[in-house]
C-alpha cells in the first residue's frame, strides 16, 4: 500500500473511531436524560413509571394550594378530567397561580404521590406548553 | 392613518426587494451591467422604506393607538415610554419587522463597503440579500402583519407588555442578538455568490468595462473570470467577525438578563431558544478560523463555504424555533402554526437551495492541497469538526422531544445534564487547541519546538488548578471536573499571554501589534476567563431557600444576611413589596439589598426584582419569594463566586472579534496584479 493510501486509511480509521465514540456518548447521555411527560389521566390509569423522574402537567385547581411548615406546599393539578396531588418544597415560581397551567418535574411514588423537584409556570398569557395545549 | 402608511411602504419595500433579487441575476445571465448597477439604488430604497415602516409603528406605539392589534397586545397607556418603544420588538410581528429592518441595514453596509469588488459578484451578493429580505417581507405581510387593525371594536387600553420584558435588558438584547443572526446572511450571500459565479468565463459588453462602481476595471480580470476564486474569502472575513461580535454580545446579554431577571441565579439553561442562538455562534467560530485558512493558505474552501451556509441555516432555524411555538421553552411565544409553517417552508427553500448549489458547484472551488499533520491547519480542521459535532449534539437534544413525539406520540423533554454531558467532552479538544493555534505555524511544525514553548504553561495550569480550589474551600471540596475546568481555563489564558509576549518580542514594541493580533489575543483570553468563571460558579455556588421574618438573619458561607424590614411600594403600572436586607462580613456591613416583589395590575401577574451586590470575585443575590403569612416571607439567597467572569469573558470575545474586523477595514479585495 503506498503512502497516500496508507495515510487515507489511517485518517478514515481515526475518524471512524472518533465518530463512534461521539455517537456512543450522545446516545448514552440522551437515554439517561429522557423525561417523559404524563397527564393526570395517564397517571391515574397507571401509565407512568414509579420511581422514575417524569414530568407532569396540568392546570392548578382553584382552592387546592395548601402551605405547610417551612416551605412545603401541596396543590392539585388537573387536566379537566382527573386530578393529581403534587407535593413540593421550595418557592413557587412567580407566574404560579391558581387556574394557570404548570409543568412539574419530579418522581412518582406509592401510586399517586408525586414529589416535585422543579415547577415551571407558563410565561405568557396565551402561551401553553405543547403538552398542555393538547389536553381535552 | 400612520399604521396604514407603515404597511404600504412595507409593500413598496417588498417590490424593491423582489427587484433587487431578480434584476442582478438577469444582468449576470444576460451580460448587462446596467441591470447589475440597479442593485445598489434598490438596496438603498428598500432600507429607506423599511426604516419608514419601523418609524410608523414606533409612532403608533407612542401615540397609544390601540386599534392596532399588535399594540393592543403588547402595550398599555401607563407603560413607561421607553418600554413602549421597545415593545416594538417584544412580540412576534414586531420582531420580524426588526429582523427585516436590520437586514436592510446590513445590506446598505455591504453596499457602501464593497465598492472595490467586482461588479457582478457584488451585485450577486445584493441579489441574495434581496431574496432573503423579500422572503421575510412576504412572511410579514401575509401572516404576521404588525399593522393589522382591530376595527371596529377596539380596546380602550392595551394588555400591557409582559412584565418579564419590562427591563433595560429587553431594550438591547433582541436588537443585538438579531444583529448577529441577520449578520450571518452576508457571509451566506458571499458563499452563494462565490459558488454560483466561480470559474465562469464570461465577458461583459464594453459598457460594463467603463461603467463600473469605482475605477475598478473589469479588464484586470484578464482571464475572463468574474471573480478570482479566493478573493471572496478575503471579503467575507470582516462580515463574519462583526456578526459574530454582535451575536456574542446578544447571547451574553441574554444570559446576564436571565440571571438578574428570572430570580433563580441561573445563567444558562440549555433552553431551546438559548440553544438556537448558541448553534450559529459555535458554527461561526469554526467559520472564522476556516475562513482564515482559506484566505491565507487557499485551502479548506469546501469547509468554509459549508460553514457559511450552515451558520445562516442555524440562524434561520433559530428564528423558526423561537417563533413557531413547537418547543416548550422559557422564551417561547404564543403563535399559531400557520406562521411556523410559512417560516419552515421559507427555510427549506432557502437552505435546501443553498445546499443543492453547494453540491453542484463546490468542485469548481475546491483546491486539493496536502496539509501537514502537525500544523495550524490541522488544529483548525479538528476544531471545526469538534464544533460541528458539538452543534449537532445540541441540535439533537433540542429537537429530540419533537422527534420522539412524532415517532411515539409520547411527550417528553431532554434533561439539562444531557447537554453538559455531551458538550463538554466534545469541546475539550477545541479548548485545548485555542492557545496552541497562535503558537504554532502554518505548514509544518516541529513538535519538539512547540512542546518546549508550552510545557511550562501546561504544568503551571495544572498546579494552579489544584491549588486554587484547595485555597478557596480550605481543602474541603475538590473534584475532577473542577480541576479539569480550571486547568483548561488557565491553559488558555496563559497560553494566550505567552503568544502576546512572543508577538511583542517579534514586533519590538506593543505599538507594533495589529488590530487583528489584538483581536485574537482578547478573544482567546476572554474564552479562558469564561471557562474559569463557568467552572467556579458551577461548582461553588451556595443557595439558601428560607422562610424568614423581619428581624431574623441567616448564614451564607462566611456572610451573615439580616432581614430588616418589608414595605409596600407602588410604581407606574404595578404595586408590590420591597424587602430590606443587610449583608455583613465579620460584623461589618458590606451591602444593603432591597429586592422587590411587583404585581402588575393589568395582567395580574407577579414579578420579582432581585437585588444583587455585584463583585469581581462573588455576587450576593437575594430574591423575594412569596408572602407566606402576615409576618413571614420566603426568600432565596445566593452566593455566586466568579459569575461576572463569564460575561466579562464574553465581552472580551466580542471586543476581540470587533477589533479584528476593524483591523480589516482597509483590506483591498482587488486583484493585486
Amino acid at each position: 500500500m503506498n503512502d497516500v493510501r496508507k495515510r487515507r486509511l489511517y485518517l478514515v480509521l481515526v475518524l471512524g473511531f472518533c465518530s463512534f465514540c461521539a455517537a456512543l456518548l450522545v446516545i448514552s447521555a440522551l437515554r439517561a436524560n429522557i423525561n417523559l411527560f404524563f397527564t393526570p389521566t395517564q397517571i391515574e390509569a397507571g401509565a407512568a413509571p414509579q420511581g422514575a423522574r417524569i414530568r407532569v402537567g396540568g392546570l392548578v385547581e382553584k382552592g387546592s394550594v395548601v402551605r405547610g411548615k417551612n416551605l412545603q406546599v401541596t396543590f392539585v393539578v388537573t387536566d379537566l378530567s382527573k386530578r393529581l396531588t403534587i407535593k413540593y418544597t421550595g418557592i413557587l415560581p412567580d407566574l404560579f397561580r391558581e387556574g394557570q397551567g404548570i409543568v412539574a418535574l419530579g418522581t412518582l411514588t406509592d401510586g399517586n404521590q408525586f414529589y416535585a423537584q422543579e415547577i415551571l409556570a407558563k410565561h405568557d398569557e396565551n402561551y401553553r406548553p405543547p403538552e398542555i395545549r393538547e389536553l381535552p | 392613518m400612520i399604521p396604514e402608511v407603515g404597511q404600504y411602504v412595507l409593500i413598496l419595500a417588498l417590490c424593491l426587494a423582489a427587484l433587487q433579487f431578480v434584476l442582478p441575476i438577469l444582468g449576470i445571465q444576460k451580460h448587462q451591467s446596467n441591470l447589475l448597477q440597479l442593485a445598489r439604488p434598490l438596496a438603498l430604497g428598500q432600507c429607506f422604506f423599511i426604516t419608514l415602516s419601523m418609524l410608523c409603528l414606533a409612532y403608533a406605539f407612542v401615540q397609544d393607538d390601540f386599534s392596532v392589534a399588535y399594540i393592543a397586545q403588547h402595550s398599555n397607556a401607563s407603560l413607561p415610554i421607553m418600554y413602549k418603544i421597545s415593545a416594538l420588538w417584544g412580540g412576534h410581528e414586531g420582531s420580524l419587522l426588526l429582523w427585516v429592518f436590520l437586514l436592510s441595514g446590513w445590506t446598505v453596509a455591504v453596499n457602501f463597503s464593497s465598492r472595490n469588488q467586482s461588479l457582478p459578484f457584488f451585485a450577486c451578493v445584493l441579489a441574495v440579500l434581496g431574496a432573503i429580505s423579500a422572503g421575510f417581507l412576504l412572511l410579514i405581510l401575509f401572516s404576521s402583519n404588525p399593522f393589522s387593525r382591530l376595527l371596529p371594536f377596539y380596546p380602550i387600553d392595551g394588555r400591557d407588555l409582559n412584565p418579564v420584558l419590562q427591563d433595560i435588558g429587553l431594550i438591547i438584547h433582541p436588537p443585538l442578538l438579531y444583529m448577529g443572526y441577520v449578520g450571518f446572511s452576508v457571509p451566506f450571500a458571499f458563499a452563494i455568490s462565490a459558488l454560483w459565479l466561480a470559474d465562469r468565463r464570461e465577458s461583459f459588453d464594453s459598457v460594463a468595462k467603463l461603467a463600473v462602481l469605482k475605477q475598478h476595471s473589469l479588464a484586470k480580470y484578464s482571464s475572463g473570470e468574474l471573480y478570482p476564486d479566493y478573493l471572496w474569502a478575503k471579503g467575507m472575513r470582516s462580515w463574519v467577525l462583526v456578526a459574530f461580535g454582535f451575536l456574542t454580545l446578544g447571547i451574553m446579554l441574554g444570559s446576564w438578563w436571565a440571571y438578574y431577571e428570572l430570580g433563580w441565579g441561573g445563567w444558562w439553561f440549555w433552553d431551546p431558544v438559548e440553544n438556537a442562538s448558541f448553534l450559529p455562534w459555535l458554527i461561526a467560530i469554526g467559520l472564522i478560523h476556516s475562513l482564515m485558512v482559506t484566505d491565507k493558505r487557499q485551502t479548506f474552501q469546501g469547509w468554509t463555504l459549508m460553514l457559511a451556509i450552515l451558520a445562516f441555516a442555524f440562524s434561520i432555524m433559530g428564528t423558526f424555533l423561537v417563533r413557531s411555538g413547537i418547543l416548550t421553552s422559557v422564551h417561547a411565544f404564543a403563535t399559531d402554526p400557520e406562521r411556523g409553517l410559512f417560516l419552515l417552508l421559507f427555510m427549506v427553500l432557502m437552505i435546501g437551495g443553498a445546499f443543492m448549489l453547494y453540491a453542484i458547484r463546490i468542485k469548481k472551488l475546491i483546491r486539493v492541497t496536502k496539509i501537514e499533520l502537525y500544523s495550524r491547519e490541522t488544529l483548525i480542521l479538528v476544531s471545526a469538526v469538534c464544533l460541528l459535532a458539538a452543534s449537532f449534539s445540541i441540535l439533537l437534544g433540542t429537537l429530540f422531544p419533537l422527534l420522539y413525539d412524532a415517532w411515539t406520540g409520547q411527550k417528553m423533554s431532554v434533561g439539562f445534564p444531557y447537554f453538559n454531558a455531551v458538550f463538554i467532552p466534545l469541546m475539550l479538544p477545541v479548548l485545548i487547541f485555542i492557545p496552541l493555534g497562535p503558537l504554532s505555524q502554518w505548514g509544518d511544525n516541529v513538535i519538539k519546538v512547540l512542546f518546549k514553548k508550552v510545557q511550562w504553561l501546561g504544568m503551571i495550569s495544572i498546579i494552579l488548578a489544584l491549588a486554587l480550589p484547595l485555597i478557596i474551600t480550605k481543602a474541603q471540596a475538590l473534584s475532577f471536573g473542577i480541576v479539569l475546568g480550571l486547568t483548561v481555563g488557565f491553559w488558555i489564558a496563559f497560553g494566550t499571554i505567552k503568544s502576546f509576549v512572543l508577538k511583542i518580542q517579534k514586533k519590538g514594541s506593543i505599538r507594533g501589534l495589529s488590530f487583528g493580533a489584538w483581536g485574537m489575543i482578547l478573544a482567546h483570553f476572554g474564552m479562558g476567563v469564561l471557562v474559569i468563571g463557568v467552572t467556579l460558579v458551577s461548582n461553588y455556588s451556595i443557595e439558601r431557600t428560607v422562610r424568614i421574618s423581619p428581624g431574623q438573619s441567616l448564614e451564607l458561607s462566611s456572610y451573615q444576611v439580616n432581614f430588616d424590614s418589608i414595605e409596600r411600594i407602588e410604581g407606574s403600572n404595578y404595586i408590590g413589596y420591597r424587602g430590606h436586607f443587610k449583608v455583613l462580613n465579620a460584623g461589618k456591613t458590606i451591602a444593603k439589598l432591597a429586592p422587590e416583589k411587583r404585581i402588575f395590575v393589568v395582567q395580574g401577574s407577579a414579578m420579582s426584582e432581585t437585588a444583587i451586590e455585584p463583585g469581581v470575585f462573588r455576587d450576593i443575590y437575594i430574591a423575594l419569594g412569596e408572602k407566606l403569612s402576615p409576618t413571614e416571607w420566603s426568600a432565596r439567597v445566593y452566593c455566586k463566586p466568579f459569575v461576572r467572569w463569564i460575561w466579562f469573558g464574553a465581552i472580551l470575545m466580542a471586543l476581540g472579534s470587533l477589533f479584528a474586523a476593524w483591523g480589516r477595514r482597509n483590506v483591498r479585495t482587488k486583484n493585486a496584479s
